[in-house]
Formats: structure tokens, C-alpha cells, sequence
């Protein structure tokens, strides 16, 4: 700085100062942290830095898994576990989505059911099993409604956030070129609400995922909840890390599917 | 046949209208008269309620006092009457260039090739012929404006209600667009109200200009220009001098806007 002033007709760069704060996408860094942790672990389990009892060895999961495939349970328990997961999530995000936008359109159903909503939401659902097992009996029936129930609330917040976050010009706009009420809804209030729709699904599954296991920890023979029960009863933590790996796969790919979804359907965003 | 109303035909005229916003007085005792084929410049300081009248005038609000009249018949063809363009263009950011001018062609059960033919000429007319399936992220401020009035022409209006349409965008593409609405207008007089705080965007385009005070807004003066839209130059005398009146009647109403805000 003092040279600056002592001699300024000496040219220096200008140091760059601008880098940083921009998160960028770094292709792979994930699985090498996630092989990293892997290798640590199988490293520590096989030297007895970690003993057996805490933690199952890696590569002894991956042979159960893979021991689970060949003899045709993976499929055994996955089946039945997609299909209530599948049946009951499109149960609870359609009405959620349903509801979610009767309360954003209409000021009534607002005031009179988001207290309702705020009132069911933090109920935690795993604690209604025994009532909904009465009321939809043991079988596939209780689980539905869990895990419909489980994403429902969720979706209605959300579905209802993203109608109030709807580019209020727009619908101005729509009315001001005399539109129908209908037109104004379908045309402009839903394709403008549905990135926030669509981010609040995923959330939505993920929480779908969680009450898929705890309604198959009660009174299931088959399914992803039922082995990882089966498995933590007999302490067997290779079969409880297997059905913990199965269950991460699922949430990567369910939030993989919605990632694509959105690519697909939301194209006129940059 | 031209999709513009050939001689536009409806007149408005508002007559004391007052409008509050919670205790809030923002529009006072207003009465203006638009003749039709005639462009009316509503300008004043910021919050003097300018936008607020352009929405009662185009039906979008309830004045609380006071009503707003249009006489005469729409043109033929005209799918509606009272059409705005707005200062930040609302088109729907899903929908390309096209889709957003069928929006407003649909409800009125045009499709298909009827549709077609007006987006066609209408896009000829904002001279955005090549920008057809472009979605609005992909045009400039300007693009997206004339993509605005193309789809105000669309429904061939009898009155146009522009609420600062050329405010978001810079001074050279204000420029090209202020050129393209007086060509607009000279190939087919139309009727507007045309709310802006810009004095020489009023001065290059109102056949009057309505000036209102600060807020209670109400009528200062309504100035006539006589001179034709097309004749009107940068460094016209007479215009400069009407410029210099209107910022001088304007001057101390923004002052005094300005100060008020600071006790807010």
C-alpha cells in the first residue's frame, strides 16, 4: 500500500477477491465421501478397532443382501412394502393436494380447516396404529390409512403455501382478459403452484417411507419394516443394516423419480 | 379487417370517485373525461394513487365513491373492452410466447386456426414474428413488454390500460417501445389511459395528460398537446416548454410526497 503511494507509476494486479458462496455442483463427491465412510468402517471392524457388536461389517451386509436376492426375499418383503407405500401415499397426497387447494381458493375451507391441520400434523401418526387397526383392521387396510394419513397433512401445507405463493399479478392478469373462474384455477393458479406442490412431495414420501416401516413393525408377516424388526429382535445387525440399506435405496430413488418429474414439468423455469 | 378497434368508439368518463385504503384516502373527488381514440397520460408523484385509478377505470377494484362510465359501443370483434398491459408484463412464465396470447383467446372459444391467424398478425404488428415458441425467460424486458401488448391486441380492445408499461425497462428500449406504440396508434387510432410517472414518456404520447396531486390524489390540470403524436421530436420547443410546466406543477407535489413518507 505504501509503495502504491511512494511509487505510483508501478502497475499491479488487482487481486481477485470474488470466489466463494456459490454452491456448485461437484459430480461424485458424494459417493467418495460415502465410500470413504464404508472403507473406514470395514478397515476398523476387520482390525477389531470396532468391534463387532457395534457395528456389522460392510461387506458382510453386502453378502446378505446379496444372499437376500438369491433367495428370492428381497422381493418377498420389497413387494408388499411398495405396493402400501405406493397405495397409500397416492391416498394422502391426492386429497392433500385436494384439500391443499380448496384452502388456498376458498376463505372459508381456509379458516375452518387449517386449525384442524395444525392440530393433526404434529400428532405423531405411529401412535393412532392400535385405533386404525380397529378401525381398518390388521391387515393391509391400517397400513393405507397410516401412511395415507402420515403424507396428507404435510401435503396439504405445502399444496396450500404454494397456491398463497401464486404470482398474485397473474391471476389479476387472468381476470383483467374477463377468464372464467375455472380458467384462472387451472390455468394459472395450479402451473403456478406446482414447484412448491412438487417440492412438498418429497417431503411428503420421505415421511411416507418412515410410517411404511413403524406400520410393518406392527403385525406384518412380510415387508421392509417386518425384517428390520425380525432382525433387531435376534440382534443380527448384518439383516438390520440390509433392510437399513433398502430403505435408503428407496429414499434416493423416490426423490430421484420427483427430481426427474420435476425436469420434466417444470422446463420454463431456467 | 384490423384487429384494432377501426374507430374506436367507447368513450369513458369518470366522475367523482373516491377510493380509501383503510382510513387511507387515496383517490379524491376524481372526474375525467377519456374521448375515444384519444391517449390520456395520467402522471403524478409516487403513491398519488395512479395505479389505483387505472383499476377502477378497468373494473379490477370498487371505488368507494363515485362511478365509472363508458359510453358507446365496443368494436366489432372485441373480445374485451377494458384490457390492460402492466409494468411487469404478467405472462405466465410456463407457457411460450404463443401460449400466452392463445390464454386469453381461449375462454372466448377461439382456437385452432382463427386463433392462429391473430397470433399471427398480432406478432407481426409487435414485430415479433421469430420469437413464436420462446418462453418469456429466454426475452429481454423490452421483448416481454411487446409480448404484453400483442396479447392486449389480441382480444382487440376498445380502451387500453397501460400502468406504467415501459418503467421496468432502460432508456433505449423506453425509447424503441414509445416509437412502436406511436406507430401502433397511427396505422389505427386507438383509445387509451396511460399511467406513468415519467413525464416525457406523457409528453411524447398523451394527446392530454391528466396531472394528479400527491395523495388524496385528485385532478391538478388536464393538459391538452395539439401537437400530432407523430410530429413530436426530441428538442420540440413547445413540447420542452410543456415538460417544464407539468415537472414544475409535478415538482413540489413529489417534494412534498417525499417528506410525507418519512413520517410514516
Amino acid at each position: 500500500m505504501s509503495e502504491a503511494t511512494t511509487a505510483p507509476n508501478t502497475m499491479q494486479k488487482v487481486p481477485f477477491r470474488g470466489g466463494g458462496f456459490n454452491p456448485v455442483a461437484k459430480r461424485g463427491a458424494g459417493i467418495v465421501v460415502f465410500l470413504v465412510l464404508l472403507a473406514l468402517v470395514e478397515w476398523g471392524t476387520r482390525t477389531g478397532w470396532i468391534s463387532n457388536l457395534t457395528l456389522p461389517r460392510p461387506s458382510d451386509v453386502g453378502a446378505t443382501l446379496v444372499e437376500l436376492w438369491q433367495s428370492g426375499m428381497l422381493w418377498t418383503h420389497l413387494a408388499p412394502s411398495l405396493s402400501r407405500l405406493a397405495v397409500g401415499s397416492v391416498l394422502g397426497v391426492s386429497a392433500g393436494v385436494g384439500v391443499g387447494v380448496m384452502i388456498g381458493l376458498f376463505s372459508y375451507v381456509r379458516a375452518g380447516l387449517v386449525p384442524l391441520v395444525a392440530a393433526l400434523f404434529p400428532i405423531p401418526k405411529i401412535a393412532l396404529l392400535p385405533l386404525f387397526v380397529i378401525w381398518f383392521g390388521i391387515d393391509e387396510g391400517s397400513k393405507y390409512a397410516l401412511i395415507a394419513l402420515g403424507t396428507f397433512t404435510p401435503t396439504i401445507v405445502s399444496t396450500y403455501g404454494a397456491v398463497d405463493n401464486v404470482d398474485r399479478t397473474l391471476v389479476r392478469m387472468g381476470q383483467s382478459f374477463g377468464l372464467s373462474w375455472m380458467s384462472i384455477v387451472r390455468k394459472i393458479v395450479l402451473p403456478g403452484a406446482l414447484p412448491g406442490i412438487l417440492s412438498g412431495l418429497r417431503v411428503s414420501i420421505a415421511i411416507g417411507i418412515i410410517l411404511l416401516v413403524a406400520a410393518e413393525m406392527l403385525g406384518a408377516e412380510y415387508g421392509i419394516g417386518a425384517y428390520i424388526l425380525q432382525a433387531g429382535s435376534l440382534y443380527d445387525l448384518e439383516r438390520l443394516f440390509a433392510g437399513v440399506m433398502i430403505l435408503s435405496v428407496l429414499g434416493v430413488l423416490t426423490s430421484w423419480a420427483i427430481g426427474l418429474l420435476e425436469k420434466r414439468l417444470l422446463r420454463w423455469r431456467s | 379487417m384490423g384487429r384494432w378497434p377501426a374507430h374506436s368508439s367507447m368513450d369513458l368518463t369518470l366522475e367523482n370517485i373516491t377510493h380509501r385504503y383503510g382510513g387511507m384516502t387515496v383517490l379524491q373527488d376524481v372526474s375525467l373525461h377519456i374521448p375515444a381514440g384519444e391517449i390520456m397520460c395520467v402522471i403524478g408523484p409516487s403513491g398519488c394513487g395512479k395505479s389505483t385509478l387505472l383499476r377502477l377505470i378497468g373494473g379490477l377494484e370498487r371505488p368507494e365513491a363515485g362511478q365509472v362510465l363508458q359510453s358507446g359501443t365496443p368494436p366489432e370483434g372485441c373480445l374485451n373492452p377494458l384490457t390492460y398491459v402492466f409494468q411487469d408484463f404478467a405472462l405466465l412464465p410456463w407457457r411460450t410466447v404463443q401460449g400466452n396470447i392463445s390464454l386469453v383467446l381461449e375462454d372466448h372459444g377461439i382456437r385452432g386456426r382463427a386463433a392462429d391467424q391473430i397470433i399471427t398478425d398480432v406478432l407481426a404488428r409487435t414485430k415479433l414474428s421469430d420469437f413464436r415458441t420462446a418462453l418469456p425467460r429466454q426475452l429481454s424486458g423490452g421483448m416481454k413488454q411487446r409480448v404484453a401488448i400483442a396479447r392486449a391486441l389480441a382480444v382487440r380492445p376498445a380502451v387500453l390500460l397501460l400502468d406504467e408499461p415501459l418503467s421496468a425497462l432502460d432508456a433505449q428500449t423506453r425509447e424503441l417501445l414509445m416509437e412502436d406504440l406511436v406507430g401502433l396508434w397511427a396505422r389505427q387510432p386507438f383509445t387509451a389511459v396511460y399511467v406513468t410517472h415519467n413525464l416525457a414518456e406523457a409528453v411524447r404520447l398523451g394527446h392530454r395528460i391528466a396531472v394528479l396531486s400527491r395523495r388524496p390524489g385528485q385532478v391538478r390540470e388536464v393538459v391538452e398537446i395539439d401537437t400530432p403524436l407523430r410530429d413530436r421530436r426530441a428538442g420540440d420547443a413547445k413540447l420542452d416548454a410543456l415538460q417544464a410546466h407539468l415537472w414544475n406543477l409535478m415538482k413540489q407535489e413529489a417534494m412534498a410526497a417525499d417528506q410525507e413518507l418519512l413520517h410514516v
